[in-house]
């Protein structure tokens, strides 16, 4: 059938089993809004700035595993898409961005509302398309969504002139697709994973690294099954909380600059490093020079580039982390009797870990007159449902969340960990609300970070999507201050929020509940109160202005040169 | 260290952008770059001069493998690959000077390709080891305008780049 391309547009995302799309309209993409006034298959979504369209898509990706579509106009609303673009990136979230674009014989005339969205992201998108034929179109949105989603994933942005969504065409969607140019090794190598294998049944000292790409990668069960056959100690890194259960005795918690007293020492002194989907970003390593200085290092990654890109590797596996630990676990299985002798070898080793668990375990000191957020945190895990979706912002409250919520399930913390976008957290959560209604979703904030993208409480009141926003209000940009209090003299320049905001009343003009104390006794009733309300609902904690988060490796530092607790 | 890498890739809008990019991005060096299609339907090969360490050099290799629109990257480490540029020469050329540049044009088995009474333009082929060697004799003789194509490579032996 002759469609235009507006419709062909629409007509792909449907057959890519998109859902819900988050989209903002503009003069270059009005015939693709007319096209989905009447088109039924598709939610949209209408946020109050793109920049929070594109984290809700972001979002809900997170979530779902799913590709994450978001719609801006051209000009002004696809430059609102930068920052979201660019968080995705770096987190490898598989996202569609579609721009539109002035009419094709207007391009490079600075025509209004003209820019150059594909020079702009060419940076932080996996790929980008310019459809420059109605022709075309089809092929390059089954071209968008394959490459977004597989092998590393990554956002890829799709520029789509004004012309080319009004000229008609038939409309046929490919079955299938081939990109001569781009073939991911998703099959690790199996001579390497035997090899890996007796590296690791030689090890006395192993630790599994686990990051984002276990997530990304949906092997949080294989993952676990292997490491609890083995009895290998895990560590994750931020993105990969949750792929492990932390409630098990061989969880180790985060490593890396606000990591666990035991998780950077046990890297420090293991002997074998197995690092599954992980990228040795520099939060994790510490200094570089004497990073893990005994250890050997497994590196399985389906991104060569991560690999040896900041650490030396002994042996690189590339290959979707899923395949080799099911292939790992074969492998296990064939060495039975190495295995048992394997574990009972590791008896001094978690003994190590045992007592550096003891020595200083993550903690706090709490109090009887002022709230602790870490107190609050813990609160959190308690009164919230197994399954409830945590997103954060960006700051201290990011890292007690990592710290004391303790993830227990893949998918189930979504944050900004590669780009630290303040903003995010609550349109992440939107995105996460509107992939499921029926969860439990809390976004984490900073008194700062929550307001970057604040106006999203209309979105969420509009379409009834009841987020639990829970602000724990320091009145400063605390992270930012705690750098300044250890590094700089405590010379807090510009970090105080000097302007105490009502964020009840903030919630009140949009609609929503809201519900605000400064009293410890009073946490556990305004968390149980907020959970119960049908809509969303902010909870504001007045807090312990000046904690801080530690332990704390210093920015330079080696990972065991941790300032703790006091 | 001076690497020469082939890179075939697709024809696509923007693709020149994207390996520049890329380069800059990362803080890549290029020495020189070509681009030019191939025999091959909607591909096209370009060659690109970089420098840096081993560790620089594989990244580099596995970043532009990443690029969407990038087929092949083949790296002519150890004499695997041979390499020639072309380079246009215009020198001063008078009197005492013009014999002098025709005897280096001679040994370089290089070409006059335009004369006037007080220059001449010199097309020089070759290595770009031998381009120096001749830019080394003309400089001193006066060296009005340069241009120099960059070098392109090719494997050695029988086989093509496919194998
Ligand atoms: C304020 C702040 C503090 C932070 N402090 C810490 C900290 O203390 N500790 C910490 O760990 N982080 C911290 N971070 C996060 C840090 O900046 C990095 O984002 C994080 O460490 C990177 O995690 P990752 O190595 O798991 O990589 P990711 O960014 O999650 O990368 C995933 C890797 O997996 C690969 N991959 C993807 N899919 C697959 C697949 N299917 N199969 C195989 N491989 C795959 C990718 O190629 C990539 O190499 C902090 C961030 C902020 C904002
Ligand atoms: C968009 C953006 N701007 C600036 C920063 C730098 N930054 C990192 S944490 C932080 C402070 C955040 O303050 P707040 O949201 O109140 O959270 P807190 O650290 O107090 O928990 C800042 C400014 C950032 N990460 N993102
Ligand atoms: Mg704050």
């Amino acid at each position: 059938m002759k469609m235009n391309g507006a419709r062909i547009m629409l007509e792909c995302l449907k057959k890519e089993g998109v859902d819900t799309i988050f989209g903002y309209p503009g003069g270059t993409v009005i015939n693709i809004y007319d096209e989905l006034f009447s088109f039924k298959e598709i939610r949209h979504i209408l946020p109050r700035h793109e920049q929070a369209g594109t984290h809700a898509a972001d979002g809900y990706a997170r979530a779902t595993g799913r590709v994450g579509v978001c719609l801006a106009t051209s000009g002004p609303g696809a430059t609102n898409t930068v920052t979201g673009i660019a968080t995705a990136y770096m987190d490898s979230i598989p996202m569609v961005i579609i721009t539109g674009q002035v009419p094709t014989p207007l391009i490079g005339n600075d025509a209004f509302q003209e820019v150059d969205i594909i020079g702009i992201t060419r940076p932080c998108t996996k790929h980008s398309f310019l459809v420059r034929d109605v022709k075309d179109l089809a092929l390059i949105m089954k071209k968008a969504f394959y490459i977004a989603r597989t092998g590393r994933p990554g956002p890829v942005l799709v520029d789509l002139p004004k012309d080319v969504q009004i000229a008609q065409t038939e409309f046929v969607y490919p079955e299938t697709v081939e990109i001569r140019s781009y073939k991911p090794t998703m099959g690790g190598h199996p001579r390497q994973v035997e090899k890996a294998m007796d590296m690791i049944l030689d090890s006395r000292r192993p630790v599994m690294y686990v990051g984002g790409g276990a997530v990304l990668g949906n092997a949080a069960e294989e993952l676990t099954a292997l490491c609890r056959e083995l009895l290998i100690p895990v560590t994750t890194t931020l993105m990969g909380l949750g792929s492990f259960p932390e409630n098990d005795p061989n969880s180790l918690g985060m490593l890396g600059m606000h990591g666990s007293y035991c998780a950077n020492m046990a890297m420090t002194t293991s002997d074998l490093i197995i690092a599954i989907g992980a990228r040795f970003d520099d939060r994790v390593t510490g200094k570089l020079t004497t990073f893990a200085p005994h250890a050997k290092i497994i590196h399985v990654d389906v991104d060569p580039t991560s690999i040896k890109k900041n650490v030396r590797v002994d042996l690189p596996i590339v290959g979707d982390v899923r395949d080799v630990l099911i292939k790992m676990i074969k492998q296990a299985d064939k060495l039975k009797d190495k295995v048992t002798a394997f574990k009972t070898a590791l008896a001094p080793w978690h003994d190590d870990i045992a007592g550096w668990k003891e020595k200083h375990p993550i903690g706090y000191k709490n109090s009887t007159t002022i709230i602790k957020p870490q107190f609050v945190i813990q609160k959190l895990r308690e009164l919230s449902d197994v399954d409830a979706i945590i997103s954060t912002d960006v700051g201290q409250h990011q890292m007690w969340t990592a710290q004391f919520f303790q993830f227990n399930k893949p998918r189930t913390l979504l944050t900004s960990g590669g780009l630290g976008t303040m903003g995010f957290g609550l349109p992440a959560a939107m995105g996460a609300q509107v992939a499921f209604p029926g969860r439990q979703v809390i976004t984490i904030c900073g008194d700062g970070g929550v307001q970057m993208n604040i106006q999203e409480m209309a979105t969420l009141v509009q379409n009834k999507l009841p987020v639990k926003i829970v602000i724990l209000n320091n009145n400063f940009l605390g992270m930012v201050r705690q750098w300044q209090e250890l590094f700089f003299d405590k010379r807090y320049s510009s970090t105080c929020m000097e302007l105490p905001i009502d964020f009840v009343k903030l919630a009140d003009a949009y609609g929503a509940k809201g519900f605000s104390t400064s009293k410890p006794s009073d946490v556990e009733k305004i968390i149980k109160q907020g959970f119960k309300e049908n809509g969303p609902v902010i909870m504001e904690f007045k807090i312990a202005r000046e904690e801080k988060v530690l332990p704390m490796v210093p920015a330079g530092a080696a990972l065991n040169e941790m300032v703790l607790n006091a | 260290m001076q690497h020469t890498i082939s890179v075939l890739v697709e024809n696509e809008f923007g693709v020149l952008s994207r390996v520049a990019s890329l380069f800059s991005g990362r803080g890549f060096n290029i020495d020189s770059v070509t681009v030019a299609p191939t025999n091959e339907d909607g591909m096209s090969r370009m060659t690109i001069v970089t420098r840096g360490d081993e560790q620089i050099l594989e990244q580099i290799t596995k970043q532009l493998n990443k690029l969407i629109d990038v087929i092949k990257v083949i790296d002519f480490t150890d004499g695997s690959g041979i390499e020639r540029e072309m380079a246009l020469i215009k020198v001063t050329a008078e009197d005492e000077n013009r014999a002098e540049v025709l005897r280096v044009v001679d040994i370089f088995r290089a070409k006059i390709i335009d004369v006037t009474p007080k220059s001449y333009t010199i097309e020089a082929t070759g290595n770009p080891v031998k381009i120096d060697a001749i830019l080394d004799l003309l400089r001193p003789l006066g060296l009005k305008e340069l241009v120099r194509t960059g070098a392109v490579a090719i494997g050695r032996g029988a086989k093509g780049w496919k194998g």
